[in-house]
């Protein structure tokens, strides 16, 4: 069975020959005729395609169906009503595009910067392919806006209402999870040092603190909403309550990565706890610092958004959540969740990038 | 736990509840001063003292409010009802039983809103297990599927999705699903990304060798599957279960807020709007013992499941 599953790729050709062949039957006659041409374009290029053909007309044949699948997955979206041919089109597509992806995966490995590009085709694609099957499903069936509005809504409220976004963004992320997310790993940073000084502390503190790292923090935020008041300082308190004890489990984890062998150099230099924290301790420690923040980079957003579920001023991006959905104005809530997925990315990436300039010497961020 | 971490363990403990204590003090004063000034009288610092560790609406409840406020949301008589009250005794194992059993079916008791919550969590946890299982198998064997799924199911992990979970709830509840499903699919998708990226880990775990290996025993596909990749999985698979359990935990207790049917997040979320601190210390505090027993059912399979492969410690 899994050497079936392998050799899909001719058997998606030969689903993706039959899908065409139904929908063309009728595409004719509903669609404007460069619809069925792309398909079927598409599909002659599909036939043609041999993974031995020179390099040059390969990648031009790959183009070239990526285009023609394209220009017939925007007509089919432009023209969607639910019918048999739309479906059997939408299916076509789909299969051609996985069949893009398969022959792009299975491309001999390339190297340097164009390998790296190349890899972020296919996943790409996908997004774009789930993306647009979402538009023209929602477009065919009449999905109504309150349950699923389409993605081109979402980005049309997201285009028209960037205002009210920066506001929420600059409300929930910088004031409330920066801020938590800079203390809580400040203060573990700091306590993990103490902890490290003292082993009767690190055998009891860190069972404690794995412990409490796996409970859900998150259910502290009615309380600190309480204590603090609506507005950021409650986030950032609740930010730094789930984002201590990973932080600290992992940096206390890291100072101890030094072997007997390397700190015993060091003392035959008669470095002193400092010098020695500094050239060689907290070095050793940044790959699981690194970790650290990583974990944290993700959880500050999480407590920062959930947090506002249970009060908030009248701005921030949980707050905006809970209050469109309430109004069913769920262009909004996907507009703020793009946000929020765009903005943990790129905070989970920031640290990502800093850990690969500052710990390229380690082993897992080396032969890349 | 090994017995030389045990007293340093159970100092901290101690000294955590011992700042808890401390604590409770300062935060609950200002309160009592305004009503000692309020019926203009004299306000003696130890009646002081005993009066923050006994108010009704603390700002910090004493640690031994909260255990009080437990006994009485699960086997005490306000939870259990006159009757069960009456009839059964919280001192023998039956006893304990019946009153749980009795607790189960008020909604003014936290085994009953822990029951809630623990159904539509492990409902949740099953199928996004599942799913992950089957989609890392398929991302394992499929070159198409690693490159253009597995890169979302990475980014997915660093996007907080629970952000989805309040949109779900509505939306289902008014196209007619309501109760423990919107609540489940919450807890599955939480749970089922961690897992996929540890399945996929796992079932690349076996190195050249031993895959050469199984080739020079010209292994069929599915036995090099069955005896190979999902044995070496297993340790991957288990920690990913680990914090999928977690996630799943937190996404249904998030998931209970917008709609008010029971649950743990509905208690906290109540006790915030009505002052009643310790309902939500009380709740909070059987979410974490929720947490735990989960990780710890998983952590405690794991170690079963490890020893008899021979991987155990």
């Amino acid at each position: 069975m899994i050497g079936f599953v392998i050799r899909m790729g001719g058997l998606v050709r030969l689903f993706f020959l039959g899908a065409v062949a139904l929908s063309l039957m009728h595409l004719f006659g509903q669609m404007p005729p460069w619809v069925p041409v792309a398909l079927l374009v598409a599909l002659a290029l599909a036939l043609a395609y041999r993974p031995g053909m020179p390099r040059g007309l390969r990648a031009l044949v790959l183009l070239a169906l990526w285009n023609a699948l394209a220009v017939a997955a925007l007509g089919l979206a432009a023209h969607a009503s639910a019918s048999p041919e739309l479906w059997s089109g939408v299916a076509a597509v789909w299969l051609g595009g996985w069949f893009l992806v398969a022959q792009i995966a299975d491309l001999p490995r390339a190297p340097g910067l164009w390998g790296r590009v190349r890899a972020l085709i296919p996943p790409l694609v996908f997004g774009a392919t789930v993306l647009w099957l979402w538009q023209v499903v929602v477009g065919a069936l009449n999905v109504p806006r309150v349950i699923l509005p389409a993605p081109t809504e979402i980005a049309a409220r997201f285009a028209a209402s960037t205002d009210i976004l920066w506001i929420d963004l600059v409300q929930t992320f910088v004031r409330g999870a920066l801020s938590g997310f800079a203390l809580g790993v400040g203060a573990a940073i700091l306590f993990a040092l103490v902890v490290d000084r003292y082993d009767f502390l690190r055998r009891g503190l860190l069972p404690v603190g794995n412990f409490l790292a796996a409970l859900p923090i998150i259910g502290t935020a009615p309380i600190f909403v309480m204590w603090f008041g609506f507005d950021w300082p409650s986030k950032a308190a609740v930010v730094v309550a789930m984002v201590f004890f990973p932080m600290l489990v992992n940096t206390v984890q890291g100072l101890a990565a030094t072997d007997s062998m390397q700190r015993d150099l060091m003392r035959t230099y008669s470095a002193g706890w400092w010098q020695t924290l500094i050239a060689l301790r907290l070095p050793a420690a940044l790959p699981f610092v690194f970790n650290g923040l990583k974990i944290c980079a993700t959880l500050a957003l999480i407590g920062a958004i959930v947090a506002e579920f249970f009060g908030s001023p009248t701005r921030g991006m949980g707050f905006r959540i809970s209050t469109e959905v309430g109004r069913l104005q769920l262009d909004m809530v996907w507009a703020e969740i793009a946000v929020s997925a765009l903005l943990g990315s790129a905070f989970y990436g920031f640290w990502a990038l800093l850990e690969r300039r500052m710990t390229f010497w380690h082993p897992s961020q080396r032969g890349r | 736990m090994t017995m030389r971490s045990a007293g340093p363990i159970l100092t901290v403990v101690g000294v955590l509840m011992a700042l808890w204590y401390l604590a409770v003090v300062p935060m609950n004063a200002p309160w009592e001063r305004d009503q000692a000034a309020r019926a203009g009288r004299e306000l003696p610092f130890f009646e002081l003292l005993a009066n923050t560790m006994a108010q009704e609406r603390p700002v910090l409840p004493a640690p031994h409010q909260v255990l009080i406020g437990m006994w009485t949301n699960t086997l005490g008589c306000d939870a259990v009802g006159r009757r069960a009250c009456r009839d059964t005794t919280p001192l023998t194992l039956t006893g304990v039983g019946q009153r749980l059993v009795a607790s189960a079916g008020s909604n003014r008791s936290l085994v009953y809103h822990a029951w809630v919550t623990l159904t539509a969590t492990m409902l949740g946890f099953v199928i996004g297990t599942g799913a992950g299982i089957v989609l890392a198998v398929g991302i394992v064997y499929n070159r198409a599927m690693d490159a253009s799924v597995m890169p979302w199911a990475i980014t997915s992990q660093t996007v907080p999705i629970i952000a989805l979970a309040p949109m779900i709830i509505v939306v289902l509840n008014s196209v007619g699903v309501s109760g423990i499903v919107p609540k489940a699919i919450i807890a599955a998708y939480l749970s089922f990304f961690p897992v996929v990226v540890g399945m996929v880990k796992g079932l690349r775990a076996p190195d050249a060798m031993q895959m050469d290996l199984m080739k020079t025993w010209s292994a069929p596909g599915a036995s090099v599957f069955a005896k190979l990749r999902l044995p070496s999985s297993m340790p991957y698979l288990f920690a990913s279960l680990k914090v999928g359990i977690a996630a799943a935990l937190v996404g249904t207790i998030v998931g209970e807020l917008p709609v008010q049917e029971g649950g743990l997040g509905v208690r906290l979320l109540s006790g915030s709007y009505y002052g009643q601190t310790v309902q939500i210390w009380t709740a909070l505090l059987t979410a974490a013992i929720l947490a735990a027993g989960l990780v710890g059912i998983v952590g405690a399979i794991e170690r079963r499941v490890l020893r008899r492969m021979g991987m155990g410690q």
